[in-house]
């Protein structure tokens, strides 16, 4: 129990040095000042360096492992506590282990997840951008008909009717259904990138199509980019919560904050506090994400670049 | 004019023709069937599955089976439930009305609630208030609704007992009561899903209102109508409220799609018979014309409102003009 909060506090003072450290060095550039104007910006940052480092120092941080049952009888439901800062479920099984845990699932759920989606709506956006013509015309079709479906729909479909899908395919399934909005966003800064001098004069160096659109254009849109993924992480991490909530995403006894708000939700009256307390993690790290990403937005801006 | 919304809804036919043809698609390919939920279910005989596939026609070929449900579908005709024995569109007629009057009421205090924060925060920018809501705003944006459903269940359902729990009425004396007793007692069943729906997305608006307003109030006009010596509050209601909630409209259009999310959610945490419950329960029952005919109605639905939408920015804002070839 010792380790846990002595392991505890470090991560705390670690996150918070580490975000206003970070402060310290950006004030010094442009875009560094205009993502710590912010009012929430160093909180979040803070934030998110804590749960990641609790997410990669879990078995530090946990007093308990997540999945020990240590008396199904006498543990069950237990309000917090000293031994159990957090209380315990149904199971028997510590909470706060298991929110620790679930942050390496919930996190890197949403941190994958996210990176299939960017990925896709990077190629399709670039490719639809600047090839134009029958290419563009297919891929935005493509994008029209995914985007009318409510995304939920889809993935209930694609998860609900093949049960027991491993880890692995829930998240590129979430990825694959969500790349929509991406695509759309690159489609319209390739188009007016692919007009730009630079474009001509890499083409005229004898550059590939290939070379063209991943060496010049892209990393030129890369301001969106960075900050659809910092948004798009969290609207991930809520999905993942919901559809295991619905109970057809991250399957027991593996520990993810959206299933251990559906294990709750049956005893929401005798013991509330198994729902509310990944709830608060859920919502803490979105919260720190849009913040950041907010930020980003404001500090990427290039139309702020002047003033 | 007319040639755009012509082709509009043409595009519109042909995306719902391409969702019929997507979902169809993946519940076929899906392993498993409806009457025959897993490989090693041994619960029912084969020659009962077998005669039971023949009924609802599930033994042809799955092309003969697609081009059969898109002539039944354009004569209007959505099949028969698996897993209601009723007709398909008599279980939508239940539970369409329910949804429409749970997105209605969330839709109003998403739009009332959140334009109004919004424009607030733009009037008090900068300042204590401002950044206060700011911070509320943040974390109702970030919560996931079905956590929020059940902690405002939790608080006023279960707690205070302020509220009922779930359903749309009560199940023993809704229907003796007076027309009137009716009404009320589904307005409060409504208060907690709507107010949830509601909250998460009037977070979303009044962050987007916001950002809006304080570019319009920076703009030539609005200085000109201070100068003319306007009160401030006919300046900001009048004159910069109107222009920064043209982009809200384009927002409404599009707020549909997330309105059906949330719906599976919120309609799972309550109880409410509604679209969203419908489905989810069709989609784990496999109930196959069921999961169709609500992807249909909800693509139609998302189509149409993105095409009422560009009407009405059109109708707002005289600067737009529809059929116009985007000048790039």
């Amino acid at each position: 129990m010792l380790r846990t909060w002595l392991s505890l506090g470090a991560l705390v003072a670690a996150a918070t040095g580490g975000a206003l450290l970070l402060r310290r060095r950006c004030e010094r550039t442009d875009r560094g000042r205009r993502f710590f104007r912010h009012p929430t910006s160093t909180t979040g940052v803070a934030l998110l360096t804590f749960f990641v480092l609790v997410a990669v120092g879990a078995p530090l941080v946990a007093p308990y492992d997540p999945a020990a049952q240590p008396d199904p009888v006498g543990l069950q439901n237990r309000p917090p506590s000293w031994l159990h800062p957090l209380g315990t479920d149904l199971y028997s099984h510590d909470l706060l282990s298991r929110v620790v845990f679930g942050a390496r699932v919930s996190l890197g759920v949403g941190t994958l997840a996210m990176l299939v989606a960017l990925t896709l709506g990077a190629v399709v956006g670039a490719l639809a951008g600047y090839l134009g013509r029958w290419v563009d015309g297919l891929l935005m079709r493509i994008v029209d008909v995914g985007i009318a479906v409510p995304r939920m729909f889809l993935l209930l479909m694609a998860v609900a009717l093949w049960s027991r899908l491993p880890l692995g395919t829930l998240i590129v399934l979430i990825g694959v259904t969500g790349w929509f909005g991406t695509s759309r966003l690159v489609r319209a800064e390739v188009l007016s990138l692919r007009e730009r001098p630079f474009v001509d004069a890499a083409r005229a160096l004898g550059a590939s199509t290939r070379r063209v659109i991943f060496g010049h254009v892209l990393p030129n849109a890369a301001a969106p980019l960075i900050v659809s993924a910092a948004l798009g992480i969290g609207h991930v991490m809520l999905l993942e919560a919901a559809l295991s909530f619905l109970g057809i995403g991250v399957r027991p006894p593996v520990a993810s904050w959206g299933n251990m708000i559906a294990d709750g939700r049956d005893l929401l009256t005798t013991a509330p506090w198994i729902s509310l307390v990944p709830g608060f993690a859920i919502a803490s790290v979105v919260m720190a994400l849009n913040a950041v990403g907010d930020a980003l937005r404001d500090a990427l801006d290039p139309h702020e670049e002047a003033t | 004019m007319t040639a755009w919304l012509l082709r509009r809804l043409a595009a519109s036919v042909a995306i719902v023709f391409a969702v019929l043809t997507l979902t169809f698609v993946l519940i076929h390919l899906a392993p498993g069937s409806p009457f025959r939920p897993s490989a090693d279910d041994r619960t029912v005989s084969p020659e009962v599955i077998a005669r039971l596939d023949r009924v609802y026609g599930l033994d042809r070929p799955l092309a003969v089976q697609y081009l059969k449900y898109i002539g039944n579908v354009a004569r209007g005709e959505f099949g028969e439930s698996f897993s209601q024995h009723r007709p398909v569109a008599r279980a939508l007629a239940d539970a369409v009305p329910n949804t429409v009057l749970l997105g209605v009421a969330a839709l109003a205090i998403e739009f009332a609630l959140g334009i109004a924060l919004g424009a607030y925060q733009a009037a008090r920018a900068r300042r204590r208030v401002d950044a206060a809501l700011s911070h509320v705003t943040l974390f109702f944006y970030s919560v996931p609704t079905f956590w929020l459903g059940l902690a405002l269940l939790l608080v006023f359902g279960q707690w205070l007992h302020w509220l009922p729990v779930g359903g749309v009425g009560d199940p023993v004396v809704h229907d003796s009561l007076p027309w009137a007793g009716r009404v009320l007692d589904t307005l409060r069943h409504l208060v907690l899903p709507a107010g949830t729906l509601g909250l998460v997305g009037a977070a979303g608006t009044a962050r987007y209102q916001r950002a809006a307003m304080l570019e319009v109030i920076h703009q030539d006009y609005v200085r000109t109508a201070r100068a003319k010596g306007l009160s401030e509050r006919r300046v900001l209601l009048r004159h910069a409220l109107r222009n920064a909630v043209l982009p809200i409209i384009t927002l409404l259009g599009l707020s549909l799609p997330f309105l059906l999310t949330g719906a599976v959610l919120v309609e799972t945490v309550f109880s409410w018979p509604g679209m969203g419950k419908l489905a989810a329960d069709a989609i784990f029952a496999r109930d196959y014309p069921v999961v169709t005919a609500a992807a249909i109605l909800a693509a139609a639905m998302v189509a149409v409102s993105s095409v009422a939408a560009d009407l009405l920015t059109a109708v707002a804002d005289p600067r737009v003009r529809l059929g116009a070839r985007d000048a790039r």
